[in-house]
């Protein structure tokens, strides 16, 4: 209806006329999205490295069988060669199975810690960015006061009074990192719900849930991923941190932080393979995941999806 | 010979994959003291063109043939550095948005030095004084002092009006104005427009008028380019080409202008489709696939540019002669099936007992202003409306017209329950909606509904226009999940999308389009009442027609009432049986569009009415300087009494003292007017003659 004679007349000779709509069918939102992905190489090589270094560390052990409970001061710091392609450390054990076995745990907590502090933050900052007023301004001192305290020492004083698990070392670093995340989204949302779109939900008589659930939590996903993935890293980073300080995760398990501090002792007898191998793990998961957080913003853009 | 000739120029933009030909043999010249305007819809290539002349193109941007020559230079090859010095220093150059153009840390005075101290080696005293000289020239009030001002100081006509005495601080030889005006009020672009005009004969420079509007180019210009698809179109002189329009696009664009057919209940023109896609233009007439008059050669052969004073490049030219004054207008079509199975009409729920659908009555908002970080103190209210009272009844169109900062949408806000009122109440189908809460509010607002007017803004880029259209249904309730899947059929039936436009983002729409879904979204939930604010404001001229269009089409199918808000006076008479006026949070002037658009009472209608550029160079000529002096005074503390007195030229000492009540002076309550002094003496010879005496003494 609606559509004037001489429109419908010219219609006819202007294909033209739907020129924003092309013909191709529009595509799944997870394949198109999966479209937009894999045009970023480096994304693309990040997901192989971190999908690699998985394998490695979970499988790994599947097929490369070594003893990482007995200690062995007989085969303490061999030299790769024979029977242990990367060396022994000074208790004896297996350098390569060792990284397996301290990647579950920094690739764990790392990739849980981040999940549960993005989660948490984000929801919070939503929140208290689109509430607005007194909600806010409680929420985020709330926020100002946890961030004054320094997470290095707060985790310092925790390891001394609870034995490090990997559970603890997650709950502990997600719910330490999620001030990061709740105060980048709150500002995100602040201006997000000036939007014509939040207020139109309003108009229509929608609740404010929905309008933080369906229309702010989307449009900060972007940002959100991107901050997740450095959460990635950070927990990585601090998990190392804490190893370096002696006060990780306590043996027989380890991580790829503890493994480097320790390796650091043979810097002088040039014990290379104690020092090198964790190290540029570490810096290669940590860049992987990097690259996956550019490449899923971009994904997750629907304004740089091909129609 | 003239002062800058373009020959045969070309510019392609390089994108990822493809390529723009963004300028495709564009050829112009420009006299000293001549105004060239360049016009067309947005893409055509008007800014463009304006950026190859001074080589400021966008990444990827080069031209790629024909020559520029300036004042007996070739710019096109013209090392970077001689041209700085030509840009700011011989061409200055003015764009559209002020308030994105200027530094926000420097203040303006400085800013406008900065071309002085470049290009003529000026000491830093000196420029001062010749900034201050020139912020005089271009009206700035107390410019000594406004030299120290940070941009957010000023108002956007002074911002404007900064950027040109940026632009005219060397004395350039020519002026590019690239939309210099489109950010303004009506008021204020006649103000800018006239000091344009007046520096040219004062300095005797060119110009270039570079704007989508034909009203503004028929009162400031000598010679009119008409461009479509990166190639200029037609070419005449103005008063030439308004009363003799030959290429069919012109003629096009003519017949889309709503004041050429407001009041004689015909259909604006709208072109149908959309400019081609300039990668890949067709080898052909461009504008022959949205042409109603192209033949078989169109669609094969490209028109060239023909003609010597008066070019065109048309094979199918319109007769020679004075435009027919609605040739192109198509009578409205009849009743038309609505074919929407579970549509419910407002008739069903809006008693036609006589009760208002819409009544308002002393409605105010305040906004208080707050000063100081920890211990906020009140620093007094700005007062965006301020006792407003008008109704609006079952089917009926008003138009809510004024100038920007005039509480136009606070009151739009107001009506949907954006906003809680301050003072006053808002009935709607005589309930107090104001006073609703919870479950019975939820219900209450499916019969209102906002349309906005950043299309893009107002619709989730992260949605898909399904999930748009289907979430008011969700929230109030509507029918079960293939119901909703149907009634976003309908709806795109409705506003003329097709269906598969469903499964699309809103980026991937064309504004128009997306003004459509927009249109779609506020019918949803079959509302009474639809508030629409400046629906049409941010489209081009053809596509605003086929907007207007179909809100009329929808009024009559579906009984819809608008209350139409805009600051655009034609629009407004188009679409709506009567017309408030608002200045600064009060209704000044309300009465039937027809009467009150021929005939206002209310000086300050008359000034908006007399600033609306027309399309007509003979018109224009003809009318009054500027009608509305100056600028609205701030909310914060609006004048005592009449809040116009300060711009009016009729205010005496009356006016300050006591504020006049909204009333006719001579009749019914048709048509009211809150003014001391009213314009009606044409109107009757009663109260009118004496306020007209009293005004002359």
């Amino acid at each position: 209806m609606s559509v004037n004679p001489i429109d419908l007349a010219t219609e006819q000779l202007a294909p033209q006329h739907e020129i924003a709509l092309p013909a191709g069918r529009p595509r799944g939102a997870f394949r198109a999205g999966a479209a937009v992905f894999v045009q970023n190489r480096l994304a693309v090589a990040g997901l192989a490295v971190v999908v690699l270094l998985v394998l490695f560390c979970f499988g790994g052990p599947l097929v490369y069988h070594t003893n990482q409970v007995d200690v062995n001061l007989a085969n303490a710091t061999l030299p790769p060669g024979a029977g242990h392609p990367l060396g022994t450390d000074e208790t004896g054990y297996d350098e390569l199975g060792r990284l397996m076995v301290g990647g579950r745990a920094s690739l764990t907590i790392g990739f849980a810690a981040a999940l549960i502090a993005t989660l948490v933050g984000t929801l919070w900052g939503a929140v208290s960015g689109f509430f607005g007023g007194l909600v806010d301004a409680v929420m985020m001192r709330v926020v100002d006061a946890l961030l004054a305290i320094p997470i290095l020492f707060l985790l310092l004083y925790l390891v001394t009074i609870v034995r490090p698990s990997v559970t603890v070392m997650i709950v502990v670093l997600g719910l330490t990192a999620w001030l990061i995340p709740a105060r980048l989204v709150r500002g995100e949302s602040l201006t997000l719900r000036m939007r014509e779109y939040v207020q139109a939900v309003r108009m229509m008589g929608g609740s404010s849930w929905r309008s933080v659930l369906r229309h702010i939590l989307p449009n900060v996903a972007g940002t959100v991923i991107v901050n997740a993935t450095f959460q990635v890293a950070d927990a990585i980073l601090l998990i190392a941190y804490l190893g370096y300080l002696g006060l990780g995760i306590s043996p027989p398990a380890t991580d790829w932080g503890g493994m480097l501090s320790k390796g650091t002792n043979f810097i002088f007898p040039n014990y290379w393979w104690l020092i090198y191998p964790a190290g540029i793990l570490i810096v290669l998961v940590v860049v992987a995941v990097n690259f996956v957080g550019d490449g899923l913003r971009d994904a997750v853009e629907v304004r740089l999806r091909r129609r | 010979m003239a002062l800058l000739e373009i020959r045969d120029l070309s510019t392609d933009i390089t994108l990822r994959r493809t390529v723009v030909h963004a300028l495709d043999r564009v050829s112009l010249e420009v006299s000293a003291g001549q105004t060239l305007g360049i016009v067309g819809e947005s893409g055509c290539g008007k800014t463009m063109t304006a950026m190859s002349i001074e080589r400021l193109l966008p990444p990827g941007g080069q031209i790629v043939g024909g020559s520029v020559r300036f004042d007996g230079r070739e710019l096109t090859a013209l090392p970077e550095r001689e041209m700085c010095e030509v840009r700011g220093g011989e061409i200055g150059m003015i764009f559209q948005d002020p308030a994105t153009s200027l530094n926000a840390v420097q203040p303006v005075g400085s800013q406008v030095a900065e071309p002085l101290r470049l290009h003529r080696g000026v000491s830093r005293a000196q420029a001062r004084t010749q900034v201050i000289d020139m912020f005089a020239r271009v009206g700035i009030p107390s410019p000594a002092r406004r030299y120290d001002d940070y941009p957010h100081q000023l108002s956007g006509g002074q911002r404007q009006r900064v950027m040109i005495a940026m632009a005219l601080i060397c004395h350039p030889k020519l002026l590019i104005a690239d939309e210099p005006t489109t950010a303004l009020d009506v008021t204020i672009q006649k103000q800018v427009l006239e000091l344009i005009d007046d520096l040219r004969a004062e300095i005797g420079m060119a110009v270039i008028l570079v704007t989508h509007d034909l009203g503004v180019i028929a009162g400031s210009a000598d010679r009119v380019a008409v461009m479509y698809a990166g190639r200029i179109v037609e070419t005449a002189g103005a008063v030439e080409l308004f009363a003799n329009p030959r290429h069919r696009y012109t003629e096009a664009l003519f017949a889309a202008l709503p004041d050429r057919v407001a009041g004689t209940a015909q259909r604006l023109y709208s072109i149908p489709g959309l400019p081609p896609d300039l990668t890949d233009p067709p080898s052909a007439c461009r504008f022959a696939p949205r042409c109603r008059h192209a033949v078989a050669r169109c669609r094969t052969e490209t028109p060239d540019l023909s003609g010597d004073h008066h070019a065109f490049a048309c094979f199918v030219p319109r007769p020679a002669g004075p435009a027919a004054p609605v040739a192109s207008a198509v009578p409205a079509a009849g009743a038309r099936a609505v074919g929407e199975a579970g549509w419910v009409a407002p008739t069903t729920y809006v008693p036609a007992d006589g009760t208002a659908l819409l009544s308002v009555s002393d409605l105010a908002k305040d906004f208080p202003v707050r000063t100081g970080l920890i211990a906020q103190r009140n620093a007094g209210a700005v007062s965006a409306v301020a006792g407003v009272t008008f109704r609006l009844d079952r089917g009926e169109a008003v138009g809510l017209v004024g100038e920007s900062g005039c509480g136009k949408t606070t009151l739009a806000r107001l009506i949907v329950g954006l906003e809680q009122p301050s003072r006053g109440e808002i009935l709607f189908r005589g309930r107090r909606v104001d006073r609703l809460r919870g479950t019975a509010r939820r219900l209450e607002r499916r019969h209102v509904q906002l349309m906005f007017q950043d299309s893009y803004a107002s619709l989730d880029p992260r949605m898909r226009v399904r999930a748009i259209l289907r979430e008011p249904l969700e929230i109030q309730g509507v029918g079960t999940s293939r119901d909703r899947d149907r009634r976003v059929d309908e709806l795109l039936d409705a506003v003329g999308l097709p269906r598969r436009s469903a499964e699309r983002y809103p980026h991937e729409f064309s504004g128009g389009q997306r003004q459509r879904i927009g249109l779609a979204r506020a019918l949803a939930l079959q509302p009474g009442l639809i508030v629409a604010d400046e629906p049409v404001s941010a489209l081009d001229v053809s596509v605003q027609a086929q907007i207007l269009n179909l809100m009329k089409d929808l009024q009559q199918d579906r009984e819809l009432s608008y209350l139409f808000i805009s600051h655009d006076l034609a629009v407004v008479r188009y679409l709506t049986d009567r017309i408030a006026v608002m200045y600064l949070g009060r209704i000044v002037e309300t009465g039937p569009s027809a009467a009150v658009y021929s005939a206002p009472w209310h000086p300050y209608t008359k000034g908006l009415i007399d600033a609306i550029p027309v399309a007509d160079p003979v018109q224009e000529a003809a009318k009054p300087r500027a009608a509305v002096p100056g600028e609205p005074p701030s909310a914060l503390n609006p004048p005592s009494g009449c809040r116009f007195r300060t711009r009016c030229p009729r205010a005496q000492d009356l006016c300050a003292e006591q504020e006049p009540p909204l009333a006719n002076p001579i009749g019914p309550a048709s048509r009211l007017v809150a003014c001391h002094f009213p314009l009606t003496s044409s109107a009757s010879a009663t109260v009118g003659d004496t306020s007209d005496e009293r005004d002359m003494t």
